[in-house]
């Protein structure tokens, strides 16, 4: 089970209400696509994903990126039982989406990157360190029911 | 992995001329925030007294880590030679594991962008990353 100290809990929780989810979850995602153009490949219905201004400018892609990142917050509102919580959502990616798990981390170093930008000298190395275990815990959730 | 192109060049190049004289300093921050977020990479500065960020030597270490990568966009066009000796510095004597380059790399990209916010857009974002993965290409180059 992850354990998490209060300073952890309460730096998530800030992280949190500091972000304009309208504007992290779709920069995260069009980054992600931009950065690692193969993962692409799992956005075949989206439309024009022809180079960085279609990406940033397609609606396919910030409807997509504010659902991700809601499932994010839903991580935040259980952070006791992510594994859990991501049970169902992890057999998704799995059977029916069929996404490389490796994956999951290319959009959380996106999502790190993104944050770090909107939060700027909030983002500490403390703050850092604790985003980066909670994307963690929330990619090995999403792996679990892989195998 | 492609190799970089005339344009990821060129936009590394705009880009960094901008980072300009803060590069020492950001190193420091990177460096920092390894220690930190990724603990098991402290193993390598043992011999510090004081690995907090902020500290002397991580200052210090953070910006001669950081004037080698400004160095290594000098030499953009033939990294792999203009890195040979940093590269064998870091096989035979450091003995640092590859694994831990990218793990560097990715903590430059956070630095450069809480402080270009609006300059590290996606377009420099993936050249940057490109030009960090060949730079760890051309470090590893003498390990085996």
């Amino acid at each position: 089970m992850v354990v998490w100290t209060e300073f952890e809990r309460s730096t998530i929780q800030d992280i949190f209400s500091k972000i304009n989810y309208d504007v992290v979850g779709p920069a995260a995602l069009s980054r992600c696509l931009i950065v690692y153009p193969w993962t692409q490949r799992y956005f075949g219905g989206f439309g024009n994903l022809y180079n960085a201004a279609a990406i940033m400018e397609n609606p396919k892609v910030a409807a997509h990126g504010r659902v991700v990142l809601k499932g994010l917050e839903l991580a935040q509102k259980n952070m006791d039982s992510i594994k859990a919580t991501f049970a169902d959502l992890s057999k998704l990616h799995s059977e029916k989406l069929l996404v490389d798990p490796d994956n999951f981390k290319l959009l959380t170093d996106c999502l790190a990157i993104v944050v770090a930008a909107e939060l700027g000298e909030d983002f500490t190395a403390e703050v850092h360190a604790v985003f980066q275990k909670f994307l963690a815990v929330v990619v090995a959730s999403l792996r679990k029911q892989y195998y | 992995m492609t190799s970089l192109t005339a344009k990821d060049k060129e936009v590394v190049k705009a880009f960094w001329a901008k980072v300009g004289g803060s590069a020492a300093e950001l190193g420091s921050d990177a460096l920092a925030r390894l220690l930190v977020v990724y603990p098991q990479t402290k193993t390598y500065f043992s011999h510090w007294k004081d690995l907090s960020p902020g500290s002397a030597p991580v200052k210090k270490h953070g910006a001669t880590i950081m004037n080698g990568v400004s160095d290594a966009v000098g030499k953009i066009d033939d990294l792999t030679g203009g890195l040979l000796s940093l590269s064998e510095l870091h096989a035979f004597t450091l003995r640092v594991d590859p694994a831990n380059f990218k793990i560097f790399a990715h903590n430059i990209l956070v630095v450069l962008a809480i402080n270009f916010p609006d300059d590290f857009t996606p377009s420099v974002h993936v050249a940057m990353d490109k030009f960090l993965a060949a730079l760890a290409r051309a470090l590893a180059e003498k390990y085996r």
